[in-house]
């Protein structure tokens, strides 16, 4: 029964849930009281800050702000940067509806908001990002992978080249996706906020962090109690914040390896499901992560097929997951010139750690069989 | 032997469901997404709302089977709701529902029903699908109060050889009963009456909002010619219409005739609302062919009975002569022809007959 929408969620992994199992139970305590409950679970927060910091090389565990997710994470960065610094927002036409509508929130509130188009890879250009900010722009968003497509962006680039031109911009970067495989360190010359989330890498659901760099400025976007320095208002989720200090630190320890593996067992994926039927890989020459193969079968609908493989037990995706359930017309395949015929013959098939090669073959064979009583 | 069932998230189809399990069939539940409110999310009122669609999402997680929402937006929007607008515009009474069958769902689902691999498309529509030696029969439920093979009339041999509707079978009662039994979260949920992508409840309000030209005042005539009064645009009428006229004149005043390109709505006596029959168009027949005999029954609207007429060609539409006179049937209505119980076919009224 093959799952191929790692991309969407992950299983948790054991450490993590044995992790979390006292925070559930006798170690109920809320960090901000004064009692030896309330220490214990302060105490457990603080470890969780500390070992997440020093897995991604921020400077200071405080730097490590605990959001409920990859969501409020890019809801922070982008209306929190906009607001404090009262100025606009560059982004790419491939963000996450996280940071798109989080845009669009700032426009409808009269916020500039410059939206920079991909080539047909998906891929966005350096240069037109850097050209795109104005002394007006507060916050630049490039994500570091896609969701969808697993392309990668030059968040690299882009951060090297505004530095170096001068402009005082906050750099934001939503590497929910990527984190799994790519090295992300909180490094000096790089991005001043990076999202991260819990359940992508065997962590829990509704928990994630944002990497804030010490001195930027950001305005709250959830009002409280003030708990994490008041960049995020709210109880803390304790047994969130251990589990996912557990799964971003397994995630940094295996990452070469996951590279590997799951390199292999998408490639063997891609190759074999090629040789029995016809297939486009969506930005196959690209730079992609190692998880993601996005695929077109020319001439069967992607909902019939991914019924049909549902029915057969096999678990993958059309773009992005639709709350409704029903499958909408993908923002990013449309800002890739792809065709809306073209795109509704897409779906996403996403690897996890797990899975090798001979995974990969066997996938391959029960999506090949299934696509081929469709053709 | 797998069947595919549309789930409205009603009690109806959420029997349907439960019954062809029963059946021994491996049942897939689907619910088609037509239509989205403000913002692009499902309605929140009327039929195939959110909660529709989750109470179906419910339903099928407790039969434990699986389901799936289709989106069909794009299609019901250009063959229903932009149709229904211009139909208004042009005097007539359109029936979205049957327009929605026709062009939409029944296309699409028995579409889904073969790419989903599925031998037979079933829905909890009250009535029943037969077969004899002379082929597949549509027939009116056994419930004759939730009697639904009106808005079933356009479908053909081909589309009953896979369609099942088991709960034609039964009475409401009995439906409502049996999802009681199985403990359906459906089973005393209220029928729906509305018309799916009108929200707001009132659809003149709909049509006012999307299509604002028809809500530009014009005349209120007798059969004279004589102005008795100003309406607020022609979408608030339908022939044989008595209330909401706008005049006060002595003895009741019905809607006979509705001039869209005058925006004029003609009132008159009962006796002159009578009419002789009507011309029908987009004819269909079940069996594929007319009927030998002239003589049927016809309904010219949803919730009637259906009264004694002869049917005869009249070029590539149909003509319907009422045995008796009858009050004039609604352009835009279909009419749905009988013989006793089996429906032979029927089209969309085009005309009315007077004399």
């Amino acid at each position: 029964m093959p799952y191929l929408d790692h991309a969407a969620t992950t299983p948790m992994r054991d450490d993590v849930r044995a992790a979390m199992a006292p925070y559930h139970s006798e170690r109920f305590g809320n960090p901000s009281g004064i009692h030896a409950a309330a220490r214990i679970a302060k105490n457990a927060i603080e470890e969780a800050r500390e070992r997440i910091a020093a897995a991604i090389g921020a400077a200071r565990p405080l730097e490590i702000v605990f959001t409920g997710g990859g969501t409020e994470s890019d809801n922070l960065a982008v209306v929190g940067a906009a607001l404090a610094r009262n100025g606009g927002v560059v982004t790419t036409a491939v963000e996450h509806a996280a940071v798109l509508e989080s845009a669009r929130f700032l426009g409808r509130l009269g916020h500039e908001i410059v939206i920079v188009p991909v080539d047909s890879s998906g891929r966005v250009d350096p240069g037109d990002v850097v050209s795109a900010v104005t002394d007006r722009t507060a916050i630049v968003s490039v994500m570091t992978a896609n969701n969808e497509t697993g392309v990668i962006q030059p968040i690299g680039e882009v951060t090297r080249r505004i530095r170096s031109a001068g402009l005082p911009v906050t750099i934001h970067t939503d590497a929910v996706q990527a984190f799994a495989s790519l090295p992300i360190r909180a490094s000096d010359d790089g991005p001043d906020l990076i999202t991260v989330s819990g359940h992508k890498i065997g962590g829990p659901k509704g928990i994630g962090f944002l990497f804030v760099r010490n001195g930027t400025e950001l305005e709250p976007v959830i009002h409280g109690g003030g708990q994490e320095l008041g960049r995020r208002s709210g109880t803390h989720d304790v047994a969130g914040i251990v589990g996912l200090a557990v799964a971003v630190e397994a995630t940094v320890a295996e990452r070469d390896r996951y590279a590997a593996r799951v390199g292999a067992a998408r490639d063997r994926f891609e190759h074999d499901l090629g040789s029995r039927i016809p297939i486009e890989v969506t930005a196959g020459e690209a730079d992609r992560l190692v998880s993601h193969s996005h695929v077109r079968f020319p001439g069967i609908r992607a909902e019939t097929l991914l019924v049909r493989l549902d029915l057969a037990g096999v678990a993958a995706a059309a773009g992005a997951a639709c709350h409704s359930g029903a499958i909408a017309t993908s923002h990013v395949l449309a800002a890739m010139g792809v065709a809306p015929d073209a795109a509704a013959e897409s779906v996403r098939f996403s690897f996890g750690r797990d899975d090798d090669v001979a995974f990969g073959a066997e996938a391959a064979r029960i999506v090949a069989d299934v696509a081929g009583e469709l053709s | 032997m797998r069947a595919l069932v549309a789930m409205s998230g009603g009690v109806d189809s959420s029997v349907a469901a439960a019954l062809m399990i029963e059946q021994g069939y491996d049942v897939i539940g689907v619910t088609l997404k037509q239509w989205v409110g403000p913002g692009g999310a499902m309605p929140t009122a009327g039929c195939c709302t959110v909660s529709d669609a989750e109470d179906a999402r419910r339903v099928a997680a407790q039969l434990d089977i699986p389901y799936y929402v289709l989106d069909y937006v794009d299609e019901f929007t250009a063959a229903v709701v932009e149709p229904f607008g211009a139909a208004y515009l042009a005097g007539r009474t359109p029936n979205p529902c049957i327009e929605c069958n026709r062009k939409v769902r029944f296309t699409a689902l028995l579409e889904r029903t073969a790419a989903f691999d599925a031998d037979v498309l079933v829905t909890g529509h009250h009535a029943r699908v037969e077969r004899d030696d002379t082929g597949w029969h549509l027939r009116t439920a056994v419930d004759g109060t939730k009697d639904q093979s009106y808005v079933l009339h356009m479908l053909g041999q081909e589309d009953l050889s896979k369609i099942r509707l088991p709960v034609g079978e039964m009475t409401k009662t009995e439906v409502r009963r049996r999802a009681a039994a199985m403990g359906l979260r459906t089973a005393s949920k209220p029928d729906s009456q509305d018309i799916c992508f009108v929200t707001s409840g009132d659809y003149r309000d709909f049509l006012a909002e999307r299509f604002p030209e028809t809500a530009l005042p014009g005349p209120v005539v007798d059969s004279a010619g004589e102005v008795l009064g100003e309406h607020g645009g022609v979408t608030g009428f339908t022939i044989g219409q008595r209330r909401g006229l706008g005049i006060a004149v002595g003895e009741a005043r019905y809607v006979i005739d509705i001039d869209p390109a005058e925006r004029k709505v003609a009132v008159g006596t009962r006796e002159e609302l009578l009419s002789d029959g009507c011309l029908v168009g987009d004819v269909s027949f079940i069996a594929g062919s007319p009927p030998l005999q002239p003589d049927v029954t016809v309904k010219v609207r949803y919730r009637s009975t259906a009264i004694p007429a002869t049917l005869q060609r009249a070029g590539d539409r149909w003509e319907v002569r009422f045995a008796d006179p009858q009050p004039a049937p609604a352009p835009g209505q279909a009419a749905v022809f009988y013989d006793s119980e089996r429906v032979l076919g029927g089209g969309t009224i085009e005309e009315v007959i007077r004399s």
